[in-house]
Formats: C-alpha cells, structure tokens, sequence
C-alpha cells in the first residue's frame, strides 16, 4: 500500500492532519516531518529525509509526498537528492493543496491504488469547489 | 591567514546575526512572514553552540562548512534555511580537498565563494533582479574574482565585496518581487529592502571583517 508523507512548517498541523487521516485510512502508513531540527516553525531536510525513508521502509509500493507551503519544497529537494536512486524512484511529490489532497490521497492509497494513482488523487483539481454549488460566489453566507 | 578564517567567520556572523535580529525580522515583517531575523538567529546560534562544544570540528574548513550548511538547513527552516544551507554546505565541497594549512588563496575563496552564489541561484531558480539573496550574493562573488583578478589581496578584495553586496542588497528597494513569500504581495514589495539580501550582504560583511582582522 501506498504510504504519505507530510511535510509542513508546524509540527500542530501536522499532527492534527495525521489525526485526520488515522480515522479516514487508519491503514495507510504516513509519515510526518514537521518543523525544524529544533521544533520551531519551519522546514529541516534532515527530517524530511527521515520521514521518507521511513515511509518506504514500510511501504515498498512507494510514497506520496505532500507540503503545505512552497517553501517547504527547497528543503525537501535537498532531502530527495539525499536518498539513493532506487529509493527516489519510489517517491512523488504532490502539487495539491495539503489538507484535501492527503485526505483523498490517503482514501486512494487505502483502497490499494498505485504510487500513480494516488499522486492524481492528491492533486485535487483547478476550480474544485469545496461549497455547495448554490453557495453565492462572492463568499457570502447563502440567503 | 589559515584555515581558521572560516570559524571566526562563522562565529563573526552568528554575533552580527543576534545584533541584527530585530532589524531583520523587521524588514521581513513589512514583505514576508516576520520571521527572517529569528530564524537566522536560532539557526547561528545552534551552529555557535555546536562549534563551542566541539560537535563540529573547526580545523578543516570544507568539513567546517558542510556541517554548518546542515545545521543551518536543520534550524533556520524554510526557504532561507535551505538555501543559506545549499551556499554553506556548496562552498564546504569546493574547499573538501584542502586541510587548511598554511593559507587560503584567493582562487580557493572565490572558487567557493562562487559554488555558493551557484547552489543558491539552482536551488531557489532564480537570478539577480528578482528581489532575494542574489542580489547580494552575485555581485559579491563578482567583485572579488574582479578584485583578485587585478592583483588586490584577499582581504581587499573581500571588502570589495562586501561593499558590493551591500550596494546589491539595497538595490533591490524599488525591485517588485517575483520569488519566495515577499512575491505574494506583488507590487507591495516595491519600496521594501529585501530582508535575505540584507542577511546576505552582513555574512559577506562578516567575512570580509574576519579576514581583515586576521582571523
């Protein structure tokens, strides 16, 4: 089975997020790397490394990787070139925002989709729209 | 000069830093997400703290160096932690072969000096103009291969540099920004020193003064 990684600045997030999907896909394995070396707000390549390999340790199928900021994707680049090719070859990173894209992610992965699949499914398409299609455009609460 | 130039840099940078802090949390305030001077504080001050107790050895300068880009990395956090990281642990490689005695060429210094503005430009795929540590980082690295080139010393040609990325850092004032989180607030940046530009030109700074203080 397909595992995840989490990669954002706050460790909270992270752990909130993992929460989440323990109840959404309690199978899937997913991994976390959070903050700095420190635990301060922030990114650390040494983390994401870890959290990577971690995930492939388990899950020989591969893994999704996920970010919650742009900024995070420096770090994490720094960690892939890190790992061996034939450990990379099993990792994809996500361009979906984070929160939604885990979640779909991890209900892909739990019904046994492919390293592929579970990368399209983390990608939650351009103009979805989280609100019902009667709620007003301009952000308004619905009459 | 010997190898130790690089640890009485790194110890330079990591006092300018903590007297800085606040200036560059409040540049970063104005365009980014306030952080700049805390970040690059905590990291400087968890390199100075493992130089102190000996968890990095100080004798070799391209190991000195790579150490220090990993810790950087590991403690700044996000894109200025991975980058200043990349330049650390970049001029650590070009310097890899050398022990450190008796002395560091100017070749040596500006072959790093050069492999660091390069890492950056590669990870963070950007180039001067852009508002971001470039701006400071390039025209540094080119004042001192211009400087050496002419025959100044290598502590004159620091000082070059250092005047040049200060010149660069506040150069990038009226420069909209197109990179990082200040690029969130598109023409807002404008009439905004950019705050890693800032940070960048006090290392180069830092660097110039260690040498010429014959550390």
């Amino acid at each position: 089975m397909v595992a995840l990684v989490l990669v954002g600045h706050s460790p909270e997030l992270l752990r909130g997020l993992r929460a989440m999907l323990a109840q959404a896909a309690p199978a899937v394995v997913v991994s976390v790397a959070g903050g700095t070396d420190t635990g301060a707000l922030g990114t650390s390549a040494s983390k994401i490394l870890a959290a990577v390999r971690g995930a492939l340790a388990e899950a020989p199928e591969g893994a999704v990787v996920l970010l919650d900021l742009g900024s995070a994707a420096l770090a994490l680049e720094m960690a892939l070139e890190d790992l061996v090719p034939a450990l990379r070859e099993r990792v994809r990173v996500s361009r979906g925002a984070l929160v939604e894209g885990a979640v779909r992610a991890a209900v892909e992965a739990a019904g046994g989709g492919p390293l592929a699949a579970v990368l399209v499914a983390s990608e939650v398409p351009p103009g979805h729209d989280k609100l019902p299609d009667d709620w007003p455009a301009d952000g308004t609460a619905p009459a | 000069m010997s190898g130790t130039l690089i640890a009485g840099w790194l110890r330079l940078a990591a006092a300018r830093i903590a007297a800085e802090r606040v200036h560059l949390t409040e540049l970063d305030a104005a365009i980014g997400d306030g952080d700049h001077g805390i970040n690059m504080h905590r990291g400087f001050r968890a390199l100075e703290t493992r130089m102190a107790a000996g968890d990095i050895a100080t004798d070799a300068p391209g190991s000195l160096l790579i150490l220090a880009g990993r810790t950087i990395t590991g403690t700044v956090g996000g894109a200025s932690g991975a980058l200043y990281g990349r330049a650390l642990m970049r001029a650590g490689a070009a310097l890899e072969a050398w022990s450190g005695e008796p002395g560091m060429t100017s070749a040596q210094l500006g072959a790093a000096l050069r492999a660091a503005v390069n890492g950056v430009a590669a990870l963070g795929r950007s180039r001067p103009g852009e508002k971001t540590m470039l701006d400071a980082l390039v025209p540094a690295a080119d004042a001192f291969e211009a400087a050496s080139a002419v025959g100044v010393d290598l502590a004159g040609a620091l000082r070059r540099a250092a005047d040049a990325a200060e010149a660069g850092a506040r150069a990038t004032l009226p420069i909209m920004a197109t990179k990082g989180r200040a690029s969130y607030l598109g023409e807002r940046s404008i009439g905004h020193l950019d705050p890693g530009a800032v940070s960048s030109a006090l290392l180069v700074r830092a660097l110039a003064d260690a040498a010429a203080g014959g550390a």
